[in-house]
């Protein structure tokens, strides 16, 4: 069977413990289902039977007996059931909301906007510190401790593929930790109704062995390249004159505002808009053209810029890789 | 007998419950309003008095006024783009207070807007060409209802910053009641 994108696919310590509960749950719970089912026919049937021979019902105190005795065990075993569920509830509870392993562990800072992620690498050194957005980049085997923060409304951080829920709530900080065990890209969601947009609010999760990840962070680390043809630089002034400058920033130019979402390396993404449509040069013009043809209701407000200047800024936003 | 009066009657709530359900006008909520319209240029009129022969009316109008999801965006996009920064939520800082009565450059919505594109002398810069139209009158929406000059139905109702409130002095006098008969 294909769990890609469930629970079920797990990649993770955290998410294996979750997993093996939920079968748990589910395998007791089928075998209960089965159980209840089976008596009540069992039960139907022999009242039936009563019914139509002229059999009087069966009164005697033993018979009474036998069957408060019956329900009691029923009652008791259903109970002992639900406190079995807690008990395995509070345990993987408890197994999963620490660090897995003793390596050292990275920080990363997730704001919510409505409706895109912003993902901030905290460093010891500031200026190692990394900015990006709807992308997710881990090492495979080590420990991220995962900082949980909101802008406007009440959020929730999900990658099923490693942990369960956690939300983002305005004004509280909330820290949940991953730890994904082998490479892999997953697509994760904003798991908790955050407006009219909640249901394109997703980021791409990629896991990758430590030393891919070192190299996409210093790749990311870098500031934008001045464009060095002509087009380019006319879509660079076009950036810096329009409506874009105002929300948007591109580390090394003077756009620095932290509105809407980074886009040093945007041209690197696999996907714009938040994981709303892959990241090709027709798409980006779409969308910059009219956002609210592809995310009714969203933030950016379009852009009607005349074919040569739109062209000029997709080949400007294409050098930002 | 009776059951003809039940059924009429039914018929009547019917009736009632679906007129009241198409008389309820939600309010719309114009996400993409790429024909709004744009800021006037020229000089903005603060009074109607003038030499010579009277300028034409603006023909200008505001579609965000009483508009509660444009007032809640001005509302946003004034905090996004550091507004406060100088108004301080429309207490005034370095740049003048935004929630009391008083309008150097006049308090419509198209003097608003006029002065957000054109800049005014003393440190309130220019934005023109940096802010979409629509997003302009959503502004100037909510510059208003810092001063109460929108209804307060679609005015934010929840504050973390500063509130406008009308100074006692403007409020109608009150005299004071007694709770109680005045005991002899």
């Amino acid at each position: 069977m294909n769990w890609a994108g469930s629970i079920f696919d797990t990649a993770g310590t955290q998410a294996e413990r979750i997993a093996t509960l939920a079968w748990f749950i589910i395998a007791v719970s089928a075998v209960t289902y089965v159980l209840v089912l089976t008596t009540t026919a069992i039960a139907i049937r022999r009242a039936r039977a009563r019914r139509t021979s002229d059999e009087l019902a069966d009164t005697r105190p033993e018979t009474e007996r036998r069957l408060t005795r019956t329900v009691g065990i029923a009652t008791a075993a259903t109970t002992v059931i639900l406190l079995i569920f807690v008990a395995a509830t509070a345990r993987t509870g408890r197994a999963i909301a620490w660090p897995i392993g003793s390596e050292q562990p990275i920080t990363v800072e997730v704001t919510g906007h409505q409706w895109w992620w912003q993902f901030r690498y905290r460093d010891t050194v500031p200026s190692n510190w990394l900015t990006t957005s709807n992308e997710l980049h881990i090492p495979v085997g080590r420990p991220v401790r995962v900082i949980l923060l909101s802008n406007d409304v009440i959020h929730s951080f999900w990658v099923p593929e490693l942990h369960g829920k956690q939300d983002l709530i305005p004004g509280h900080r909330n820290t949940t930790w991953l730890r994904a065990d082998r490479p892999g890209v997953w697509k994760a969601r904003c798991a908790e109704f955050c407006g009219i947009q909640h249901a394109k609010m997703a980021f791409d999760v990629v896991a990758e062995s430590p030393a891919r990840f070192n190299q996409w962070y210093v790749s990311q680390l870098a500031s934008a390249h001045a464009p060095s043809d002509s087009s380019a630089m006319h879509g660079q002034s076009v950036f810096m004159q329009r409506t874009c400058i105002m929300c948007h920033s591109i580390s090394g130019t003077p756009a620095g505002s932290s509105v809407g979402p980074d886009l040093t390396h945007i041209a690197s993404r696999p996907s714009i808009a938040a994981g709303s449509l892959p990241n090709t040069r027709e798409n980006l013009g779409r969308w910059i053209l009219n956002p609210h043809l592809i995310k009714p209701g969203v933030r950016m407000p379009p852009h009607p810029l005349s074919p040569a200047d739109m062209n000029a800024l997709l080949d400007y936003l294409e050098t930002l890789k | 007998m009776s059951s003809t009066i039940i059924r009429r009657g039914n018929y009547i709530v019917a009736i009632v419950g679906l007129a009241g359900a198409l008389a309820c006008k939600r309010e719309e909520r114009r996400f993409n309003d790429s024909a709004a319209a744009a800021p006037a240029s020229g000089a903005v009129t603060l009074d109607t008095l003038q030499p010579g022969v009277p300028a034409p009316e603006l023909s200008v109008v505001s579609k965000s006024e009483g508009n509660a999801y444009d007032i809640s965006e001005g509302k946003r996009l004034f905090e996004s783009w550091n507004c406060s920064g100088c108004h301080s939520h429309g207490g005034g800082g370095m740049g003048p207070p935004l929630m009391d009565n008083e309008w150097i450059y006049g308090s419509s919505p198209e003097n608003i807007v006029a002065t957000i594109v054109e800049g005014r002398p003393n440190g309130m810069p220019s934005f023109r060409g940096r802010i979409q139209n629509q997003q302009l009158w959503q502004l100037a929406a909510f510059v208003r209802s810092m001063a109460g000059l929108q209804p307060k139905a679609p005015s934010p109702g929840r504050d973390d910053d500063m509130q406008y409130k009308v100074d006692e002095q403007r409020t109608p006098t009150r005299t004071p009641r007694a709770s109680s008969p005045p005991k002899p």
